[in-house]
């Protein structure tokens, strides 16, 4: 039987936008008087909730409004929405970080939660000190932690570098040796945010790993709030979407992303985000417009259209093998197709010099209908990038009948289509037995 | 399952908490963050630094030394008669103690913004985790002070400790407990007005010329007495001076008035440290 590791009942935060400090002693004041007389707060606005999309902002927001939530001990459990829906906050108030206007939460157990890898490391301190004092600002014991030193690091794999003060170690190996020691809590309530998007992809992988084998056990109870829907899709079962402070959706975790996706599909027209050119302006290197379009000079791409992809640069100092590197992902980050100049297509461009204009064209696209987006960067000679324009281009790709069979593709028939040939031949006579 | 009791949740997070909570059991359970604070404070002292603890020394010699030139010499206050370097290092050393318990709780919110902004633990270990350094410094500093009384005994100047002596863990404590109580009230405001910081630098060193510190009570005029008589400081550095070298002006009453304004300022202190610590997430 299954019992229930947190209850969220009638959860609440408010808070006050604008400077603090001006005029806020006086407000401070006038509610404590209303609160002695019994009265409602003077400064709260009944039904004023969170609108990103209002111009007029009231003073005071519901970060949160009424969140009622059970959550089964064993479960890993998503939570998504938005910048600013509230994810954080809640996180916050569970962590006990900030506390809730009005409402409650209770819980079963030890909570450690992880916003961030490594609090409360002190750069003069060597890795075996911070160790312990990391660990005991996360709640373990000196006992604990000494006893699962050596798993730490060797988690790690910071061996060579125990007794260094931390301020020589590199980035990557702090946030390493920061989540060495939060992998080996033992807290029955576990709350990760976002940590996973710090580090390079070998340690994402070793995260998710660990992550996911804390999970297996299905002991502990986890929290997990992240913007990579592949990994919350992956990790958790269940989960909700937060929209402006409100559960918009608790239900399995598939039937939540699904819901979160229909509202960011509002446009389905490819856009190509021209803001982010400006992330391109590296010294003396910028891209100028990209275009995509099929063969027909038509920005609206179908499912098997020859797509040509259009980037106009500017240079004015000579650029030496460079390679251009265009992704194509899917709506849960999944890369479906990577393309380079070099090395991946091997084709050599010499230089990049003044206006020019690279031509990528992809035959009889592959893709089915959906949402997609491209990643367009540059890398130089010593495989390292310039720039990375995320999600430069929304792509949306029309469906079409590419069998003709009168059957329009999509994402619930397989992530891509190819062409292929079926046969059939009655009566063989070498059958094999 | 929905009739689970209420008594199994050994966590209930809410709203307002009542205003003077404390839970020792908490604290208990994390005392080996406490330890690993002060040990990090003490630590990081040594590292990088030439001459590591041996500032510990430096500090108070200095001062000492400056105080003999600028009071001593120049303005030529008197010292009860006690030879000049026993008799500042002894307000000294006493003083530093007040003034780190005090400085490193005013500013505490603001200092440790990261990591109250991400983890939760009883936020009170910070403040006590500054004292108990504090202590440690103030403990390796009488032990210097210790060493020039000994050696002005040694030499035959009339210096009388006496049991008084007994006294003084007492009146260390009263310190820790006041410094600490008037840093977490401060604390609160610094959290909010950060510009705060530097009235509370100036202030605390004007505290400490109402405070006999460079000066023996008994050279005061009476009708001024009385208001140093509201500083409990100066009750608590006259019991000291007069527990370690004979001198001062110590009674009952001074003493139980210090200890109630001690009581007093730490419960207001703690009072409004719990309240902050509750919001102070949404203002930084």
């Amino acid at each position: 039987m299954n019992n229930t590791a947190i209850k969220i009942e009638n959860l609440s935060k408010e808070y006050y936008l604008g400077e603090v400090g001006t005029g806020t002693l006086s407000h401070d004041l006038n509610r404590w008087w209303a609160r002695v007389r019994g009265k409602e707060d003077p400064y709260s606005r009944v039904g004023a909730v969170n609108d990103n999309a209002n111009n007029k902002k009231p003073d005071y927001i519901w970060a949160l409004k009424d969140i009622n939530l059970e959550i089964q001990e064993g479960d890993v459990f998503g939570i998504i929405g938005k910048n600013g829906a509230g994810k954080s906050t809640l996180l916050k108030i569970i962590s006990r970080i900030t506390a809730p206007t009005t409402g409650s939460v209770k819980a079963k157990g030890r909570i450690a939660s992880l916003l961030e890898v490594g609090t409360g490391m002190h750069p003069e301190l060597t890795g075996r000190e911070n160790i312990y004092l990391n660990g005991a600002i996360l709640g373990m014991k000196q006992h604990e932690i000494k006893s699962r030193f050596d798993d730490i690091v060797d988690f790690s794999g910071c061996n060579l570098f125990v007794d260094t003060p931390i301020k020589r170690y590199s980035t990557g190996m702090r946030v390493r040796l920061g989540f060495a020691v939060a992998a080996f809590l033992d807290a029955e309530i576990l709350i990760v945010d976002e940590v996973l998007a710090v580090g390079d992809d070998e340690f994402q992988k070793r995260a998710m790993g660990k992550m996911n084998e804390i999970t297996r056990s299905g002991e502990r109870t986890l929290l997990f709030v992240s913007h990579n829907l592949a990994a919350v899709r992956r990790l958790c079962k269940k989960g909700i979407l937060l929209v402006d402070g409100k559960i918009k959706i608790h239900s399995m975790m598939d039937k939540v992303i699904d819901e979160y996706k229909g509202k960011e599909t509002a446009g389905t027209n490819t856009i190509i985000n021209h803001d982010l050119l400006k992330y391109s302006q590296i010294n003396g290197f910028e891209i100028i417009d990209i275009e995509i379009s099929n063969k027909n000079n038509s920005t609206t791409i179908h499912s098997g259209d020859d797509v040509v992809i259009k980037i106009k640069y500017h240079a004015t100092r000579k650029f030496t093998s460079p390679a251009f590197v265009i992704q194509i992902k899917d709506e849960v980050e999944q890369e479906i197709i990577r393309l380079s100049n070099m090395p991946i297509s091997g084709f050599v461009i010499d230089g990049l010099f003044n206006n020019g204009l690279i031509t990528l064209q992809i035959d009889s696209l592959p893709l089915v209908k959906g949402r997609y987006f491209v990643n367009i960067g540059l890398v130089h000679e010593k495989v390292e990038w310039y720039f990375k324009l995320e999600n430069v281009i929304d792509l949306f790709v029309e469906g079409k009948d590419v069998y003709n069979s009168g059957i329009e593709l999509d994402r619930t028939r397989g992530l891509i289509w190819v062409k292929h040939q079926w046969h059939h031949q009655e009566k063989i006579t070498n059958a094999p037995d | 399952m929905s009739n689970q009791s209420d008594t199994t949740w050994n966590l209930v997070i809410s709203p307002r908490r009542s205003l003077f909570d404390i839970r020792f059991r908490e604290i208990w359970e994390y005392r080996d963050l406490l330890y690993l604070f002060v040990k990090r404070d003490i630590v990081i002292v040594y590292k990088q630094t030439i001459f590591g603890p041996i500032w510990y020394f430096v500090q108070p010699l200095l001062t000492m030394v400056v105080y003999i030139v600028v009071f001593g010499n120049i303005a030529r206050i008197p010292t009860d008669g006690i030879p000049p370097p026993v008799f500042y290092l002894a307000g000294i050393v006493m003083w530093n103690y007040f003034n780190e318990c005090f400085m490193q709780n005013s500013d505490v919110f603001h200092k440790n913004s990261a990591l109250f902004g991400k983890i939760y633990f009883p936020r009170i270990i910070m403040p006590l985790s500054k004292v108990i350094s504090g202590l440690i410094q103030f403990l390796i500093q009488s032990a210097l002070f210790t060493a020039v009384l000994i050696w002005y005994l040694y030499k035959g100047v009339d210096l009388q400790p006496g049991a008084a002596i007994a006294l003084i863990p007492y009146l260390v404590l009263l310190m820790a407990g006041l410094g600490m109580g008037a840093g977490l009230i401060f604390s609160a405001l610094t959290a909010k007005y950060r510009d705060l910081k530097f009235l509370v630098t100036f202030g605390v060193q004007l505290l400490m010329y109402a405070t006999p510190v460079i000066y023996p009570m008994s050279i005061i005029p009476e009708k001024y007495k009385v208001f140093i008589a509201w500083n409990p400081m100066a009750h608590i550095i006259e019991g000291f001076k007069y527990a370690v070298l004979g001198v001062g002006e110590i009674s009952l009453n001074s003493m139980l008035y210090a200890t109630a304004v001690t009581v007093i300022i730490l419960a207001i202190g703690i009072i409004i440290f719990n309240k902050t610590e509750q919001t102070f997430a949404d203002t930084v």
